[in-house]
């Protein structure tokens, strides 16, 4: 079964080592988890483009960066992920909560919860939904992009994954 | 002090320290003052040379970076002085050309003649925080910062010259960045 611990550990084993974000309810196990180790220090960032500059700078640094957000931070972010990152192959693991999928949500989350997939198809960013049962292909495909094509990829997050508390 | 004058004076003041520079003009007058592997361009993605700045600075701790930065800049990503002074990188030398406008796009007033941005750098947490007016004082407290911990916010009180004629950036934004990686890394 997967949870916020074995992704997490994933994640690690996969070379992910620098940590950012912007908090949501539907990823609140995996930022506590997060926030409780040292191994990697987790840094809050305090919207979801300076995330991504951060990360950007950590990528060009050495390190190979994870930024978690709500979807509707994706709306902040787009400006620098298409001047930035996907013109100059800067990639990063973005975990994107797909809050307002399937049109169930609070009023705000609606109407990004409709368009959340043909925006990242648009904008051009490589992305999967994640499953109970396709982490390893998910991984593989965020590994060759993100190290093979040097461009973010994202893993799209529906409610109940990571939202222990 | 004009704005040219001072983006050529930090650079002039540069060993093989990595550089983030800022978008707009900022990023002209530094490759047209002393282009260099360890500059990186931002070309577009206004607000986030500080950002990238700081993740470079936390990912090469055994290294000084600089953000040169623009009031424009600033103003638009206050929060990330907030970022910068929780993660405190030692490191970290945050440069900031204030020529009270966004002279890339025509001059248009930013607000940093009603805002004391280097009070908010200061008040956010950086450990060193002043503001420089002349060309010699700029080189002093730069060179100092190189030489000290930081973060160290340095805003710099210039006139607007900049010259559309400047050249744009000629490398592609993929050279930018692996002249940058390679450089960063060295």
């Amino acid at each position: 079964m997967l949870n916020s611990q074995n992704f997490f550990s994933r994640l690690k084993q996969e070379g992910f080592n620098f940590y950012t974000g912007v908090p949501c309810s539907l990823l609140a196990g995996l930022f506590s988890i997060l926030e409780k180790q040292d191994e990697f220090p987790y840094l809050a960032s305090v919207r979801e483009d300076a995330a991504v500059g951060l990360c950007s700078g950590a990528y060009m640094g050495g390190k190979l960066p994870v930024l978690l957000m709500q979807n509707s931070g994706f709306g902040y972010s787009l400006n620098a992920f298409t001047s930035l990152n996907l013109i100059y192959k800067i990639p990063m693991l973005v975990v994107m909560s797909w809050r307002g999928c399937g049109g169930k949500d609070a009023p705000e989350h609606i109407i990004m919860g409709d368009i959340n997939e043909k925006l990242l198809e648009t904008s051009g960013m490589e992305y999967s939904i994640l499953t109970q049962d396709n982490l390893d292909e998910v991984l593989a495909r965020a590994r060759q992009t993100i190290v093979k094509d040097e461009l973010p990829f994202t893993i799209l997050v529906k409610k109940g994954f990571f939202d222990e508390r | 002090m004009k704005g040219s004058e001072a983006v050529a004076a930090v650079m002039a003041e540069l060993d093989d320290e990595p550089v983030v520079n800022a978008n707009g003009f900022i990023g002209r007058e530094a490759f047209t003052a002393r282009d260099r592997e360890a500059n990186f361009y931002m070309i577009g993605s206004m607000g986030l040379a500080s950002s990238m700045g700081l993740g470079v600075a936390l990912a090469q701790p055994g290294k000084k970076i600089v953000v040169l930065d623009g009031d424009g800049n600033v103003l638009m990503a206050m929060g990330t002085l907030a970022m910068i002074a929780a993660a405190a990188p030692k490191n970290l030398v945050h440069v900031t050309i204030d020529n009270g406008v966004y002279e890339s796009t025509g001059n248009q007033k930013t607000l940093s003649s009603q805002i004391e941005l280097e009070k908010v750098a200061k008040s956010s947490g950086y450990k060193n925080s002043l503001v420089v007016t002349e060309l010699d004082e700029l080189k002093k407290a730069f060179r100092t910062a190189l030489d000290s911990d930081g973060p160290s916010f340095i805003l710099v009180k210039v006139e607007p010259n900049f010259d559309h004629n400047t050249g744009r950036v000629t490398h592609t934004p993929e050279e930018i960045k692996r002249r940058f990686m390679t450089a960063a890394s060295r």
